[in-house]
């Protein structure tokens, strides 16, 4: 359980976090989306203890931030977003270290069920200097689980990891968001709408959007995009479409190909086909891309830069 | 204190992976080796004057005391500046300790370390002992050795108080060598010129509390609540600067 009341931290004159409220429940897989220097990071250290807050207030797993941070830091898994390491520690040591820190018992035990659980089982005797950024990133994992806590904060987890160890790293986290709070951060949109329940976006420390990733998809005004095949200039395929009433944001893209948005109450696709034939066109393929959250993240984000 | 003792374990193992950390010991070793065998030829070579006392510890400690003034700035500068650098005093300031076992861990881990050291030099008196006769004289023996216990933790608990302070190790190195030359050089400096009125800095002479008492034998109250006093002060300067950190990065 993660409760987040007008949370602010100020760096100086520079608000890094601006009053943000949210919660995630026990079992709620919740990212944070968010262009760099949003105040991901700044929030997820707060959470975990590592910074005060400058105003507001949060509770992890019942608990103060401020007040009962040793109780909120043993029940915190968290993942730093560099992933720091001992270089000159075995990746055994570093762990052991960690699990004594949190008092665990039979520590040699739960370091080894965690390095399973990453899949690191057979490198628990090298030395970390000698790992790959994937590696480290699931040690890091490895880590951040040791101690079973009740809220999982990873920030960025996936990234630097080549497409086979995102997935597993992506099954991994949903396995344990089965039962536990996840907060992760990350930039990559797609992971968001796979592995998230709920996505908050988040730009100069503010949320300004908060739904479950298809709900933010089709919530922007209800635009959709279609994507027509021609065979011909789809560059003058696009002047005929530009002068239909309804659509708009059109993109001519190589190999006959180009996109257009409309309304959906407005749909257009059938004056589309009509200028399509009508103008010696052969059409190829018409399909409907829907909204990506790429799509809705830019367009949230430009309008918070355009309102201000 | 379980986690003090968590930290200064890996802290203590983590000097045996270190250079730095043997070039010290070396460091120290070859060049008390070097004063030890000069002082016994010397004194064999006068043995036959008759002396007024018989050499003592002091042999060994006198140049100790002034070789941890330069050398143990290069034990404390990573203490706390490296895990800064590393990025790892965020696993360390998000786990479940305090702020003041984290520094306090750290601080024992390097006092470990030097305790190993000091009690390899142990064998330098030892063979005095059998060299003269009839052997050195064991109280002195222990004060002077408690002596240097006490100036090592004390220029320990600085030297993490000030790496605290910094995210270079090399910035922590000059800022705690120049403190400790203050201390144990400097500070003195004004009761020495002036005849009355500086009493305090008598008081804060480092030197005088180790070569005018404990290095001659002498255990008194004043000197070792004077060392303590550092101790606690380093510390509490260290865990100062992490708990600053918290609130602001």
């Amino acid at each position: 359980m993660i409760e987040v009341k007008s949370l602010t931290k100020n760096y100086g004159a520079r608000r890094a976090v601006d009053s943000i409220s949210f919660k995630a429940k026990n079992g709620e897989i919740v990212g944070f989306l968010g262009p760099n220097g949003a105040g991901k990071t700044t929030t997820m250290r707060i959470l975990t203890g590592y910074l005060q807050p400058t105003d507001g207030e949060a509770s992890v797993a019942g608990f103060d931030v401020v007040e009962d941070s040793l109780e909120v830091r043993r029940r915190v898994g968290y993942m730093p977003e560099s992933v720091p390491l001992y270089d000159d520690m075995r990746v055994f040591d570093q762990l052991k270290f960690m699990a004594d820190l949190h008092h665990l018992k039979n520590a040699d035990e739960r370091v080894m069920d965690a390095l399973e659980m990453v899949g690191m089982q057979d490198r628990a005797d090298g030395y970390i200097a000698k790992l790959s950024k994937g590696m480290r990133q699931r040690i890091g994992l490895a880590q951040a689980l040791l101690h079973k806590p009740e809220v999982l904060i990873l920030d960025e987890p996936t990234i630097g990891l080549d497409p086979a160890q995102v997935v597993e790293v992506r099954n991994l986290v949903q396995e344990i968001g089965k039962e536990r709070t996840v907060l992760l951060s990350t930039h990559v949109l797609s992971e968001a709408q796979q592995l998230c329940d709920r996505v908050l976006i988040i730009n100069k420390g503010k949320i300004i959007a908060e739904d479950s990733p298809s709900a933010l998809g089709s919530r922007l005004a209800g635009a959709e995009r279609v994507e027509v095949s021609v065979r011909g200039d789809a560059n003058l395929l696009a002047e005929k479409i530009a002068e239909i009433d309804g659509a708009q944001d059109i993109n001519v893209h190589n190999g006959g190909k180009l996109e257009f948005a409309f309304v959906a109450e407005n749909d257009i696709r059938p004056q589309v086909a009509r200028a399509i034939v009508e103008s010696d066109f052969e059409l190829l393929e018409m399909k409907s891309l829907g909204m990506s959250l790429e799509d809705v993240f830019l367009q949230l984000t430009r309008e918070e830069k355009s309102d201000a | 204190m379980r986690n003090i003792w968590t930290l200064a374990k890996k802290e203590y193992k983590n000097y045996f992976n270190s250079p730095i950390a043997y070039i010290v010991a070396f460091v120290i070793l070859l060049v008390l080796g070097i004063f030890f065998a000069l002082n016994i030829t010397y004194l064999t070579l006068n043995s036959f004057q008759a002396y007024g006392s018989s050499p003592d510890a002091g042999v060994v400690t006198g140049p100790f005391a002034f070789m941890l003034v330069l050398s143990l700035p290069a034990l404390t500068m990573g203490l706390l500046a490296d895990e800064k650098r590393m990025g790892t005093m965020e696993l360390l300031m998000t786990a479940p300790l305090r702020d003041a076992e984290l520094v306090i861990g750290k601080w024992l881990g390097a006092f470990l370390f030097i305790l190993t050291v000091i009690a390899i030099t142990l064998i330098f008196p030892l063979i005095m002992h059998f060299l003269v006769y009839p052997g050195i004289d064991g109280g002195q023996l222990f004060s002077a050795y408690l002596g240097i216990i006490l100036v090592s933790a004390s220029f320990l608990s600085i030297g993490v108080g000030i790496s605290a302070l910094f995210s270079n190790q090399i910035a922590a190195f000059f800022a705690t060598l120049v403190s400790f030359i203050i201390l144990w050089w400097l500070i003195g400096f004004p009761a020495q010129i002036m005849p009355s009125g500086v009493d305090v800095f008598r008081y804060l002479d480092m030197q005088a509390h180790f070569y005018n008492s404990l290095n001659v034998g002498v255990i008194k109250l004043s000197d070792i609540i004077y060392f303590l006093s550092l101790i606690a002060l380093g510390l509490f300067i260290g865990t100062s600067a992490v708990e600053t950190r918290r609130l602001q990065s």
